[in-house]
């Protein structure tokens, strides 16, 4: 089966003011049908401009992309009728009602006005904005708005939704919201596409992930496959008074530690993989060595670690 | 290709698809146009009725010699403005409902980028603009036509004679092409912050020097001038107008104007488009 995304060696490089900025450079991805699959990485690393090349607003400077089998740089205009777009910024028409976003759009699509109609009733209810059917979409809060935007990206029901940072500056209400509102389409077999800098969004909703930096792929893979490719299945960072110089040697030699980070110059970061009671060993080995302990956790591995592990960066940096 | 997963809706050819999506586009401007359009009345309304009013009944009225009759002879300024002012209606639409929208979609709203993505050529997407203008020019040329005929004080009254309603016809819808054309090259061209801008330098001087308010033959006395507007198309859309409206009145030879419109309409609309595209795909 063509699969919905296809995506090989795309590359983009933008000339400004004789420098040359890469962008994307070099991804191949493929994405089968009915996934739920994760960009992540920081602002900058590429995401928006990839997602710009498969949407058909970004022309490639190399490689060659494919949704549902179109190419999107040869026939950019049969590409845009299998996907929908919810961009990072309100496009909603101000023009027209909220009813009339959906039915408009339908109708862009080829619907029939009593099709179109239908459509925007149905999703009208689902996205629970029948009551604001007439108003003018100024006046919607933003979570509204946004539910909007995510209804009518799906009115000509495409092969696959793409959302582009869909919650960044989003207060943690409506962000939970627009979650089981992903979660629903999954369920009921929607292709989604999201772009995320949120580590916590990628691990909570998407079930393939490609962590994304300076416009590389640098890793693939489900969450759980990101995370145990670290080599830990626990994660303890230690905070002391002063800079740890002395008990680091010490650490490092104890039994099940896969490897230690230093992390500015009082934190340390311990991967291990078989952690019982290696935190309270840790802290008894510090309390000898005269190292006063300011801070302590255990937790398994984020994503976050995995992109520190990956790049030596922090991902909200 | 997976059609059997296909919604229905999509499975019409692309060039089908693109003409629906075309045709929606111009739905969707005349549900705007229906929504909007005692304002549209007023903005199309209000600068001709106050011309006329001041040009072809105060200033008669008070003596004031540029609203006379030219001492006995030659056309009465009234007969003059008809053509003038329908030809300033239709590129002032170019601007209001194309260019100014425009900028808004490009800058503010971003609504833009959803239009676009709309399964259809980009430039398709610019045309329908284009297209929307135009409709909207002609029907400010209807609303201003009978302000124009209408009110002047007594003894003024304009001579209009459409010696040839297809001669009419076909200048109207080139001349509304020409302004939409003119909107959307604006359009694309400006940066909200440079909105003022426009009307400073780009309607005032246009209008102005557009022979709105003269026949472009009575520039004789100024050569250099008579030459320099020609660079103006409002110049070939009034000269167009006086020889489909007001015949009598001194104007460019018809197939000079004609060419000249044709000619000017499809520089600034093939410009316009690719910069149109430009503009939304990178």
């Amino acid at each position: 089966m063509t699969p919905p995304i296809k995506v090989n060696g795309l590359r983009k490089v933008f000339s400004s003011a004789g420098r040359e900025i890469r962008a994307v450079d070099g991804i191949d991805l493929e994405v089968t049908k009915g996934e739920f699959f994760g960009l992540l990485g920081p602002n900058g690393a590429g995401k928006s401009t990839t997602i710009g090349m498969l949407t058909t607003r970004v022309i490639p400077t190399e490689g060659e992309a494919f949704i549902a089998g179109v190419d999107v740089v040869a026939d950019p205009a049969t590409a845009k009728r299998y996907i929908g777009v919810v961009t990072q910024t309100n496009t909603l028409d101000r023009q027209l009602s909220v009813a009339e976003n959906l039915e408009f759009h339908g109708r862009y699509f080829g619907m029939t006005r009593r099709d179109a109609a239908t459509r925007s009733e149905a999703l009208l209810d689902q996205f629970k904005l029948a009551d604001r059917r007439d108003a003018n979409v100024a006046e919607l809060s933003g979570g509204m708005a946004q539910r909007l935007m995510v209804a009518r990206a799906l009115v000509h029901e495409p092969e696959i939704l793409f959302l582009d940072e869909p919650t960044s500056g989003i207060d943690p209400q409506t962000r939970l919201a627009l979650w089981e509102i992903l979660r629903d389409l999954h369920a009921a077999g929607q292709t989604i596409l999201l772009t995320t800098h949120y580590m916590e969004e990628a691990d909570a909703l998407c079930e393939r992930l490609a962590i994304i930096d300076h416009g590389k792929v640098l890793a693939l893979g489900t969450p759980e496959e990101l995370k145990s490719g670290l080599g830990a299945d626990t994660v303890i960072t230690l905070t002391f008074a002063e800079p740890p110089d002395a008990l680091l040697p010490k650490v490092e030699r104890l039994a099940a530690i896969d490897h230690v980070e230093r992390s500015g110059d009082t934190t340390l970061r311990v991967y291990a993989a078989d952690a019982e009671g290696l935190l309270a060993d840790i802290v008894i080995l510090a309390t000898k060595a005269k190292a006063r302990v300011v801070g302590a956790s255990s937790q398994p591995p984020t994503l976050e670690a995995v992109f520190l592990a990956l790049t030596g960066r922090d991902l909200r940096e | 290709m997976t059609s059997t997963t296909l919604p229905a809706t999509t499975r019409a050819g692309g060039s089908t698809l693109a003409r629906q999506a075309f045709v929606a586009l111009l739905l969707r401007d005349v549900r705007v146009l229906r929504k909007n359009l005692r304002q549209f009345v007023l903005r199309t309304v209000m600068q001709p009725l106050l011309f006329t009013f001041v040009f072809a009944y105060v200033f008669p009225k008070i003596g004031q010699g540029i609203g006379g009759a030219g001492g006995g002879r030659g056309p009465s300024f009234s007969t003059v403005l008809v053509p003038g002012l329908i030809a300033v209606a239709i590129i002032f639409q170019g601007i209001q409902a194309v260019a100014l929208p425009l900028v808004q979609e490009f800058s503010f709203t971003k609504e833009i980028e959803d239009r676009v993505l709309a399964p259809m050529p980009v430039k398709l997407v610019g045309f329908g603009k284009v297209v929307n203008g135009a409709m909207q020019a002609m029907l400010a040329a209807f609303v201003v036509f009978p302000i124009v005929l209408v009110v002047h004080a007594k003894g003024q009254e304009p001579d209009v004679n459409i010696a040839n309603p297809l001669l009419f016809v076909l200048v109207l819808v080139l001349a509304a092409f020409l302004g939409a054309s003119l909107g959307l090259l604006i359009g694309t061209a400006v940066a909200p912050q440079q909105v003022p801008l426009i009307f400073s330098i780009i309607v005032l001087p246009m209008t102005l020097l557009g022979c709105i308010y003269f026949p472009w033959s009575t520039l004789d006395p100024v050569p250099w001038l008579k030459y320099a507007v020609l660079v103006n198309p409002l110049v070939y859309m009034s000269e167009a107008m006086r020889s489909a409206l007001t015949p009598d009145v001194p104007h460019m030879d018809v197939g000079v104007v004609l060419l000249a419109m044709v000619g000017v309409t499809a520089l600034m609309l093939t410009q316009a488009l690719r910069k149109f595209r430009q503009r939304v795909v990178v």
